[in-house]
């Protein structure tokens, strides 16, 4: 099962090292990571995701806790909280197919940053399935370059709802 | 601590900042990157500095001095191979759990990262196998690092930490001699509050029939020697230690069984098999104790440990406190019941009887068993004890019984030969009025050899008994066993004569081979308290019983006395 992980750790060299030495050295498999200061210039948050039951995720937060730049962990239960990821392509058009790409940007709430005479430059933000989805479907114009950040998380403030 | 502002180089604030912390001693070694450090400490007048033959020699003096003393135990090596030199005694002390600050020498802060002389990457090297390290990359980030560093070594589960120190930054001056601020969690440094209901816990001891106390070497870290007693002994409990926790519980109490695991005792790991509770003291469910999930088949486990993530890491269990080892078994002493356990005690008493440690002693070559009872009987079971990795640490563990914590160093996590002269010396520096034996191996003794120097340099008296068996033994042991004799790489062609070697470093040696010697070879070695060498000859065929085989459990163990039944 996945699980994200968000992690408040000390903005210092070597932090990232540590934490993903960690998981290589335990043989934990991280799916994406994602890093950020927060509002305090003294802190990052990460965002780990990893695939594993619920034994492996508490191992791994039990270690991550044991690493002395790591001052939170929070498992992000995935109906508890908002996911996001984003990313970035740039695909080649054609006279003919130019008005099909633009309505399916339209119709997937993408941003168009730059359109020439061969190509379109795009950026979609959205759970990990909706940018796969929508990677998959830009895919037969020919993608020229992708870029795609790791998940971001934050739960949501009232609990209760979900 | 000094009030002055006055700017002083970030060297001379190390050198401040260890007296400060009340450091007395340092094993060390010089060199290019570390000078500006070792100039300031030339003025040091509280550190007394120990000037080694090896770096390795450094790290194991200082786990050696941590363990005897349950104090810090510092080195210092320059950078490049001075600091990879660290490297297998970083591993040890984290394995072990020793509290280490280890301080390195690194190439000036313009040069890190372009391939200098003599630089190594030492803090990413050092990430996995320290507790915490750091980049010192200014002389005024250097008393929070220090602070940040001891803190952790010292605070909850021990540990190694490093400090990497460029040449510039020991020469920078600053004014910034107080740590500002603390970014590390609080857990990592402080006494955590025990965390768990003791009352319950408790209870379920209430309740055994069959209990069993598995003390480990964490009961050492929390100086809990005491409480574990009061505990045994309101419980009527018998209590088992792993091999990093003897002396936690008097080996000579009635209601000790030894060592448990693949070379415990026989009645500890069939106590193992019988109770109807366990409760893990400081220990963590290594694989060479509790090997599957069906360890203790019978038994509610029950696990005290200030370290969370050891909780249900291998083995599941029924009960957790978290917290300090010491705090915890107070808090559950006032709820336990005295409870009448007479069947269980009487019951372990027959499995002593009946499975006692045991080897054929009726040739005319010297059993290493037998020599350490000698050892034993004439020290009073009083000497402080290290030893290095093979059969000779076993038989040590088993022979030498423990009545006290902090006497016992031996590498168990890690397993690393060449730990035990140098321990031995860390010891000897921590407590210059006891008697300090190393147990070594002709294998291991050559892997440190060369500290043999730092004995003579400082005229001390360790003493050391040489196990000569011509073969890296244990390994013999298992090829003899498990590799239909096929002794690959294993037997000596050669061995230096080891009496006129330690008599080169001005340390008096014999040599005995003949049971007719030993009254003698005793006297010889513990006649006064300097230091002294005996080389004792044994038999290469001679194995260490009980044993449990890699990969099996307790169900599985091979007495002596089924030697017969295994080689058939
Ligand atoms: C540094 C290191 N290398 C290899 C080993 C593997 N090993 C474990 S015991 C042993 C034999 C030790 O021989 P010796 O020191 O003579 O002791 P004995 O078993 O004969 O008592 C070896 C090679 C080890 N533990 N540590």
């Amino acid at each position: 099962m996945k699980h994200t992980l968000s992690i408040l750790v000390n903005n210092h060299p070597g932090v990232m090292s540590h934490v993903s030495g960690l998981f290589t050295r335990r043989g934990y498999n991280i799916d994406s990571i994602a890093v950020g200061v927060t509002d305090n210039a003294d802190v990052s948050s990460m965002t780990i995701v990893l695939n594993g039951d619920d034994f492996i995720v508490g191992q791994v937060k039990n270690q991550l806790l044991k690493l002395p730049d790591v001052l939170k962990v929070q498992d992000m239960a995935y109906a508890s909280s908002v996911q996001r990821e984003l990313v970035l392509i740039s695909f080649s058009i054609t006279e003919t197919n130019r008005s099909e790409a633009l309505t399916i940007c339209n119709g997937f709430d993408v941003k168009i940053l730059e359109i020439t005479e061969d190509s379109l430059l795009i950026e979609f933000s959205g759970n990990s399935r909706q940018v796969t989805n929508v990677i998959s479907v830009i895919k037969p114009f020919g993608i020229r370059e992708i870029s795609r950040t790791g998940q971001i998380a934050i739960a949501y403030r009232n609990q209760n709802a979900v | 601590m000094s009030s002055t502002t006055e700017a002083i180089t970030g060297g001379r604030l190390m050198v401040e900042l260890l007296e400060e912390a009340g450091v007395e001693i340092v094993f060390g070694y010089p060199g290019g990157a570390i000078l500006p450090f070792y100039d300031e400490l030339y003025h040091s007048k509280k550190i007394k500095h120990i000037l080694v033959r090896h770096e390795q020699g450094a790290i194991h003096m200082a786990e050696g001095y941590a363990r005897s003393t349950g104090k810090l135990g510092v080195c210092i090596a320059t950078s490049g191979p001075g600091a990879t030199n660290l490297i297998t005694g970083l591993t040890d002390a984290k394995l072990d759990s020793i509290p280490i600050l280890a301080i390195t020498g690194q190439v000036s802060t313009d040069a890190i990262g372009t391939d200098a002389f003599q630089e190594a990457d030492i803090f990413g090297i050092t990430i996995p196998i320290t507790k915490y390290n750091a980049l010192i990359k200014k002389a005024d980030d250097l008393s929070r690092h220090f602070e940040e560093a001891i803190k952790i070594a010292m605070g909850g589960r021990p540990g190694p930490v490093l400090l990497d120190f460029p040449k510039d930054v020991q020469l920078e001056k600053t004014t910034v001699r107080k740590a500002t601020s603390l970014k590390i969690a609080p857990h990592h440094y402080e006494r955590p509050k025990v965390k768990g209901d003791p009352q319950e816990f408790a209870e379920a001891l209430n309740q055994a029939k069959r209990p069993l106390l598995y003390v480990g070497g964490g009961a050492i870290n929390s100086f809990a020697s005491a409480e574990i007693k009061a505990l045994a002994e309101k419980a009527n409990a018998p209590v088992t230690t792993t091999l990093m926790g003897l002396g936690a519980f008097p080996g000579t109490h009635p209601l000790s069984v030894g060592m448990l695991g693949m070379h415990g005792t026989a009645y500890a790991n069939k106590a193992v098999l019988e109770c109807d509770y366990i409760l893990n003291l400081g220990a963590r469910f290594d694989d060479r104790v509790a090997k599957y999930q069906d360890f203790a088949p019978n038994a509610v486990r029950a696990h005290v440990d200030i370290d969370a993530a050891e909780f249900n890491k291998r083995i599941n269990v029924d009960y957790i406190l978290h917290g300090d080892l010491k705090d915890a078994i107070r808090e559950i002493l006032p709820f336990v019941k005295g409870g009448d356990r007479t069947s269980w005690i009487d019951n372990i008493q027959s499995l002593k009887k009946n499975h006692p440690l045991d080897f054929d002693n009726s040739g005319d070559s010297i059993k290493p068993q037998d020599f350490l009872h000698r050892v034993y009987t004439k020290t009073k079971g009083e000497a402080i004890v290290s030893t290095d990795v093979g059969q000779h640490q076993m038989w040590a563990a088993q022979y030498y019984l423990f009545d006290k914590p902090n006497t016992w160093l031996t590498s168990g996590g890690l397993g690393t030969m060449g730990y035990g002269l140098p321990a031995a010396i860390g010891a000897k520096f921590g407590n210059p009025d006891k008697m300090v034996i190393c147990v070594t191996g002709d294998g291991s003794f050559q892997m440190c050899i060369q500290e043999l120097a730092t004995i003579a340099q400082s005229n001390l008296g360790v003493k050391i008994l040489l196990f000569n068996n011509n073969f890296l033994g244990m390994v013999r042991q298992w090829q003899e066993l498990f590799y239909e004799e096929r002794f690959s790489e294993s037997q000596w062609t050669y061995n230096p004569n080891f009496v006129k070697l330690a008599e080169a470093y001005g340390i008096p040696a014999m040599r005995i081979e003949h049971k007719s010697e030993i009254d003698k070879g005793v006297d010889f070695f513990l006649k006064d308290n300097g230091s002294a060498l005996i080389e004792v000859m044994i038999p290469a065929e001679e194995k260490v019983f009980p044993m449990i085989p890699a990969g099996k459990s307790q169900q599985d163990l091979i007495e002596f006395k089924d030697l017969g039944k295994l080689k058939k």
